[in-house]
């Protein structure tokens, strides 16, 4: 029964390849002239290495976040996880000061962050599981609280901070489509990669967890340790596309929703295989738009923030419920 | 065997289950009665490992809940929800597969979907297999949980109210096919349910509380009396006899 059920999504994922193959060689090789050949091509597998460590990031880390907090509205987006990150890597620059942060590269600051990172958000999420056992509605509201007040914060050191300090953060913490960090394309590259794989061992816990708390336990699912790694995972995964790329709240909710929309399905391997293709397919489309047509006026940050904000408007109407 | 001692849960200040103690037998219907906030949904709850208790153990087949593996455990016993659902897109097949998910590792054999195919068909859920369970009516769905539960194969079943919002003929119907299961396949099913007459005609053996205590407990028999039942539910209850059966009155 299964091997017919795995050939029923062939079709989407095949036209989703072709349709970033041929995107993927739009972006390549458009406009290359022999003079600007051996810069831009470089400089162009490098933009598609960094979306697709985003796009792998991204669609795991919502996927797995929706099923644990038995929500298809928010993600880790839109609960300002990425909002921590840069509050974290703020607060490390501003307490540490100039002169300890020159020495660090910034690869080691990143994994420093990282660790960092990992603790809090494990922690925040089991203090609030321990507040308020079992309510996956009352973590997601704080959740809500803890982004807003970490934006907030991060605004307010900065504003606090030495000139010549916050100008380091700048060039570290404010990375977008149009600037991406590429000092930590390798190292977001492998932890993206090893998370991921580590969460796909657990596959068939998360599949069961769709049905619900109850139920995944009485199917034996070791349900406390799941949704723990699944948090961990997703903390992680959140940090590698926050540094590479800077906060993109509603890439998430954008990307994820139009792969339920192809892949009707609770399982996840095809769930998440769908939600990064499809990832891809935005990001490079997006990336070609900005860069070609629209020739840098409109960063791509933004766009998505934009179509992802409205369809977030769009799903709360619809669904009236949380 | 499932039996357990001392009992005590509480939410917040409230304390709902009080020193709770008993040892149920196996290979019936058991029926957990009680008036609303008794603590039979909290005491099933615990029983099943989805509530662990402020004091107290269980003990299952002789051995403590929690030095059970989850795993294990979950081929030995199996719990449904009150009104189980699942916003994700699973058809009633698939959804009936998740019950031998503790019994492989990923791809089900001949035998698992030889069992899965049994289940379909002692709750008659075959036609409509290819379904998505979210397109069902409430009674059809509470049907396909039922026969994930089937599928699950385990000696004992366990049911929270899932009578809830069905019609007579849906609800006798899952009662005929628990009787079943215990008959044929010796299974043993625990159930909470409102309706004391569906109590009296079914279960074979009943655990009665009120306000957080077992007041009363044994076999059906010896439970439906009118002296017992107007304690249970505080209010006045008469017993008629309707055949070999009887019948409770309490409009």
């Amino acid at each position: 029964m299964r091997r017919p059920k795995n050939k029923k999504f062939f079709p989407q994922f095949f036209a989703l390849l072709l349709i970033l193959l041929v995107l993927v060689s739009v972006y390549l090789f458009c406009d290359v002239s022999a003079q600007t050949l051996n810069y831009n091509i470089p400089r162009r597998l490098g933009v598609l290495a960094a979306i697709a460590v985003v796009a792998l990031s991204v669609g795991v880390s919502t996927v797995v976040f929706q099923t644990v907090t038995e929500n298809y509205i928010l993600t880790p987006g839109i609960m300002g996880l990425d909002n921590l990150y840069i509050f974290i890597q703020g607060l490390t620059i501003y307490l540490l000061g100039n002169g300890t942060f020159n020495m660090m590269a910034s690869t080691s600051h990143f994994v420093f962050t990282l660790i960092v990172m990992m603790c809090a958000s494990v922690g925040i999420f089991l203090f609030m599981f321990k507040l308020n056992k079992g309510d996956i509605y009352f973590v997601v509201l704080s959740g809500l609280i803890f982004g807003m007040a970490f934006g907030g914060l991060s605004s307010f050191m900065q504003v606090l901070m030495d000139p010549s300090e916050f100008s380091i953060l700048e060039g570290r913490m404010f990375a977008s489509f149009n600037r991406i960090n590429m000092d930590l394309l390798g190292i977001a590259a492998l932890v993206s990669t090893a998370v991921s794989v580590w969460m796909f061992c657990d596959i068939r816990s998360l599949n069961a967890i769709v049905l619900g708390r109850r139920q995944a336990i009485a199917l034996g699912v070791e349900y406390k340790r799941v949704v723990l790694k699944s948090l961990i995972v997703v903390a992680l995964l959140t940090s590698a596309s926050t540094a590479l790329v800077g906060p993109v709240t509603f890439l998430g909710i954008l990307v994820v929703s139009i792969a339920r929309h192809i892949f009707p399905t609770f399982r996840h391997d095809i769930l998440i295989g769908g939600s990064i293709l499809t990832g891809l397919c935005a990001l490079v489309f997006g990336m070609l738009a900005t860069e070609r047509v629209m020739q840098f006026s409109v960063p791509l940050g933004v766009i998505i923030n934009f179509v992802g904000g409205l369809y977030f408007i769009y799903l709360m109407l619809k669904v009236k419920r949380v | 065997m499932i039996s357990f001692e001392g009992i005590l849960k509480k939410y917040g200040k409230e304390t709902v289950l009080k020193n709770v103690a008993a040892s149920l037998p196996t290979e019936k219907i058991i029926a957990f009665i009680g008036g609303n906030g008794a603590g039979k949904s909290t005491l099933l709850g615990i029983i099943s490992r989805l509530l662990d208790p402020n004091a107290g153990s269980v003990c299952i087949d002789g051995r403590m809940i929690n030095q059970w593996n989850c795993r294990e455990l979950a081929k030995h016993l199996t719990i449904l929800g009150q009104s189980p659902n699942s916003a994700a897109r699973i058809t009633v097949e698939e959804l009936v597969s998740f019950g031998r998910f503790p019994h492989t590792n990923g791809t089900l054999s001949e035998e698992d979907m030889k069992i899965v195919g049994e289940a379909l068909d002692m709750t008659g859920m075959q036609p409509f297999k290819n379904r998505f369970i979210d397109e069902l009516s409430g009674g059809q769905r509470q049907m396909a949980y039922i026969a994930m539960a089937i599928a699950q194969d385990t000696k004992y079943i366990l049911l929270d109210e899932p009578l809830n919002n069905l019609d007579m003929s849906r609800s006798a119907g899952i009662m005929k096919i628990l009787r079943r299961l215990v008959k044929e396949k010796s299974k043993t099913v625990m159930i909470v349910i409102h309706d004391i007459n569906f109590v009296s005609f079914y279960a074979d053996y009943i655990v009665a509380l009120k306000d957080g205590e077992l007041r009363y407990m044994g076999d059906a028999d010896s439970i439906i009396r009118p002296e017992i039942l107007s304690d249970i539910f505080s209010t006045d209850i008469s017993v008629e006899k309707f055949g070999d059966r009887k019948i409770c009155i309490y409009y």
